[in-house]
């Protein structure tokens, strides 16, 4: 089925992945989580406890709001201490729950493996266990098993490129639980009736293709007819952005997302590799989403790693655990350097989401100053989803909404590589945020004439 | 200790790749060097002193004309001398060094600066420079020559031999005054100061490809439709595409960016455009050669092609633009 193996454009940034070889490290301890009510796209969730609630892990403190809503769950046992505005990493301010551990992690007896049995069940386990795409689109994931009638998928994607530099967690995932992966997989392939499945690894990860082969292989020489036989394992060009969804399922597939479309438009699910090993844990121990796997690195990181932790710890307090900074950090991401955000405050909590902390010295964190653009064309050959980002930032700072229009600006999905390649140092994703939020602008007005 | 770090916020993505306009325009200086050392050789110091002269002329036009209009310096970025280089390839080795140097205000000053700068001006600088002193100055622009000994000898080129020899019914390359493909190869011939040597422009044209600072599509489809096109015209195709300004033209300024399209699609047309019209002018114009002409006039084309070659994004265009 892999027709391509890969995508056109792109560009190759230096790995820089010094931490494939740690092993995952489980750190516990933390004083104290804050926890926002809104992890994920979709209304906030409605928060369930007030200050002084003694509450234990996998209590539901946030109750979702609206279908595209996911619950939030108590990550430590302990008293909640305050129910405050923070500021989220997407620049919202939002409520969020902080709990004083009492650092027992006492488990709430609400936590019980969940019954299931046939699709309706299942999507109702997942979308209770406040699941959302660990791979950083925190999209909730019972609302990917809810496609429309007529757009049942006929395959299951499984991302597993990490094409982003710095980034480790899934493959250590990979490496060091494969049978969770596969798990995962089959549960999923059951319940939701899809046939086959196939899991994309960029081909610069032979230790986790060959993790994946030995259980898939193993359980499909068991039982040749068996469903682990339809799970292909994909070694993919290694490109960035090899794991754009977009761009893996044409890689994969050779199918083309329409524009503005989900995958299921083309009969695909998409699922990240950690998303589908934590539906196997979750439906073996019923532990709800309270823990996840990230990797901390950078310049101004004194000891690169990956890290299994609670959900909710605060970045300074999750560092000083890790081993602390080695120089002062001048930059914080949260997630990976293509396409993660810049926290503004170490006090910035870790959230569902969160594959990766990376910090960066004054030196690494300077921003170049732009000059003007030559027309060399290498953000044109490297869009992946081509278009012409040099016109698209042009349109944008001069306010062409029509050029914005024309030349297909809502179609851009922000990888970066424009940006990463540009020789004249353009801010161009910037620019073209920039031009999207005049567009969505110009749109408002429209609505608000016809009103 | 939160309270202490001031911490950056910018847009993603929060690296870059290392090459600079910088590094591009330096590496298009390296890759004229083979060229520039081979004319030094074929018609003796001169040519490097000319050469040294344009690009001394670009670089203070550029500064002075940055100062005048209140403008950052931008000598920096190296695109002077890239256009000083190509000025004086384009020129006889023998012209006055006062006429080069009005060549090289005019590239700079004129075509690049009054347009606003590096990416703004529509053709190519170097070539238009070479234009206004061909008309200004039509007999030292057209004075070719050779170096035999110590002396400086005026001959034809090799495409105005070639016109003369298929009038005259007999064009075998090697023999009588037409100078063999070898000639052709090394440059021991007259023309233009950068454009004689085919081996040394092909060396520096290797190493762009190399270092993927320019893209195959165009050079290839000029040279190729200029050899189609003699073939068809029944001319010595090899003759053609080896001679005149053909691959210096083709590599080193049918592929500039700012005056080229932006796709590979472009490219192509851009190339197979220039091409047709070279071969035009020198199969049945009046002109011996016409690769300064064809580059200038695609040149002018360039937004009209980058509109009719603009890629189809994947999944097929943005929703909105339906409803818009």
């Amino acid at each position: 089925m892999a027709l391509t193996w890969s995508f056109s454009g792109g560009t190759h940034p230096r790995s820089r992945k010094s931490t494939a070889e740690s092993p995952t490290v489980r750190l516990d301890g933390f004083r104290r989580v804050v926890l926002p009510l809104s992890q994920h796209t979709g209304a906030p969730c409605r928060c369930l406890v007030t200050p002084g609630d003694l509450v234990k892990v996998g209590q539901r403190i946030g109750e979702p709001v609206g279908f595209l809503s996911a619950p939030v769950h108590a990550t430590v046992s302990g008293r909640v201490v305050a129910i405050r505005r923070v500021l989220g990493y997407t620049g919202i301010l939002g409520d969020a729950v902080e709990i004083e551990s009492d650092g027992n992690y006492e488990i709430h007896p609400s936590v019980v493996p969940p019954t299931v049995t046939d699709r309706a069940s299942f999507v109702a386990a997942i979308a209770a266990s406040g699941l959302v795409g660990l791979g950083g689109a925190s999209f909730p994931t019972h609302v990917k098993f809810s496609p429309p009638a007529d757009r049942q998928p006929d395959t299951l994607l499984i991302n597993a490129a990490e094409c982003e530099p710095f980034l480790t967690s899934d493959y250590r995932r990979m490496v060091e639980d494969p049978a969770a992966v596969l798990a995962g997989v089959l549960h999923v392939m059951h319940y939701m009736s899809i046939p086959r499945a196939a899991i994309g690894i960029e081909n610069d990860k032979p230790a986790a293709i060959a993790a994946l082969h030995a259980v898939i292989d193993g359980k499909a020489a068991a039982d040749p007819n068996g469903p682990a036989a339809a799970i292909e394992v994909v070694p993919l060009h290694t490109r960035y952005p090899q794991g754009a969804e977009k761009m893996l399922i044409y890689a994969m597939t050779g199918r083309e997302v329409p524009s503005g479309g989900l995958p299921h438009d083309v009969k695909v699910m998409v699922l990240n590799v950690s998303t589908v090993a934590f539906i196997a844990d979750h439906l073996q121990t019923g532990v709800p989403l309270v823990r996840r796997r990230l990797t901390l690195a950078g310049s101004a990181v004194a000891s690169p790693a990956n890290l299994d932790v609670p959900i909710g710890v605060p970045v300074a307090d999750l560092v000083e655990a890790a081993g602390g900074f080695a120089r002062t950090p001048a930059k914080v991401l949260m997630g990976g350097p293509m396409m993660g955000v810049a926290l503004d405050s170490l006090d910035t909590p870790v959230i569902k989401a969160n594959n990766a902390i990376i910090a960066f010295d004054e030196k690494e964190a300077r921003i170049p100053d732009e000059s003007v653009c030559i027309r060399c064309a290498r953000c044109v050959e490297g869009c992946p989803m081509h278009l012409l980002p040099t016109s698209i930032d042009a349109a944008a700072r001069e306010g062409d909404t029509e050029g914005l229009v024309e030349f297909h600006t809502m179609d851009c999905i922000e990888c970066g590589t424009c940006t990463y390649v540009c020789p004249a140092r353009r801010h161009l994703v910037q620019s073209i945020r920039n031009g999207k939020a005049l567009l969505r602008k110009a749109e408002a007005k429209k609505k608000e004439a016809r009103a | 200790m939160s309270g202490e770090a001031r911490l950056l916020v910018s847009s993603s993505p929060h690296i870059r790749d290392r090459a600079s306009t910088r590094s591009i325009m330096l590496d298009v200086i390296i890759a004229l060097i083979p060229s520039l050392v081979a004319s030094t050789i074929l018609f003796g110091l001169r040519a490097l002193t000319l050469t040294l002269v344009t690009v001394a002329v670009a670089v203070i036009a550029e500064a002075v004309s940055r100062k005048v209009m209140k403008r950052e310096d931008t000598i920096a970025d190296l695109s002077a001398v890239v256009t000083g280089m190509l000025l004086a390839f384009n020129l006889p080795p023998t012209l006055p060094y006062w006429m080069a140097a009005v060549g090289a205000v005019v590239a700079v000053v004129v075509v690049k600066q009054l347009f606003g700068g590096l990416g703004g001006n529509f053709v190519n600088p170097a070539l238009v420079g070479r234009v206004v002193l061909v008309i200004s100055f039509p007999v030292a622009m057209t004075r070719w020559t050779v170096l035999t000994g110590s002396d400086v000898v005026a001959t034809a080129t090799p495409l105005a031999q070639l016109k003369a020899a298929l009038a005259s019914g007999s064009a075998v390359p090697g023999t009588g005054s037409l100078p063999g493909y070898l000639d052709l190869l090394l440059g021991t011939h007259a023309g233009s100061l950068g454009e004689v040597s085919v081996l040394a422009l092909l060396v520096g044209a290797a190493y762009l490809l190399a270092r993927r600072v320019i893209a195959p599509w165009a050079p290839l489809a000029f040279i190729g439709t200029v050899g189609l096109f003699a073939w068809v015209a029944g001319q010595p195709p090899l003759y053609h595409m080896l001679s005149g300004g053909l691959i210096l033209g083709a590599f080193f300024m049918a592929t500039d960016y700012t005056t080229t399209p932006l796709t590979w699609k472009g490219k192509l047309l851009f190339g197979f455009g220039c091409g047709l019209l070279t071969g035009l002018i020198r199969m049945f114009g009046g002109m011996d050669e016409g690769v300064s002409y064809a580059i200038l006039l695609f040149n002018i084309l360039t937004p009209h092609i980058d509109k009719w070659t603009r890629p189809v994004p994947l999944g097929g265009g943005a929703r909105h633009a339906r409803n818009a």
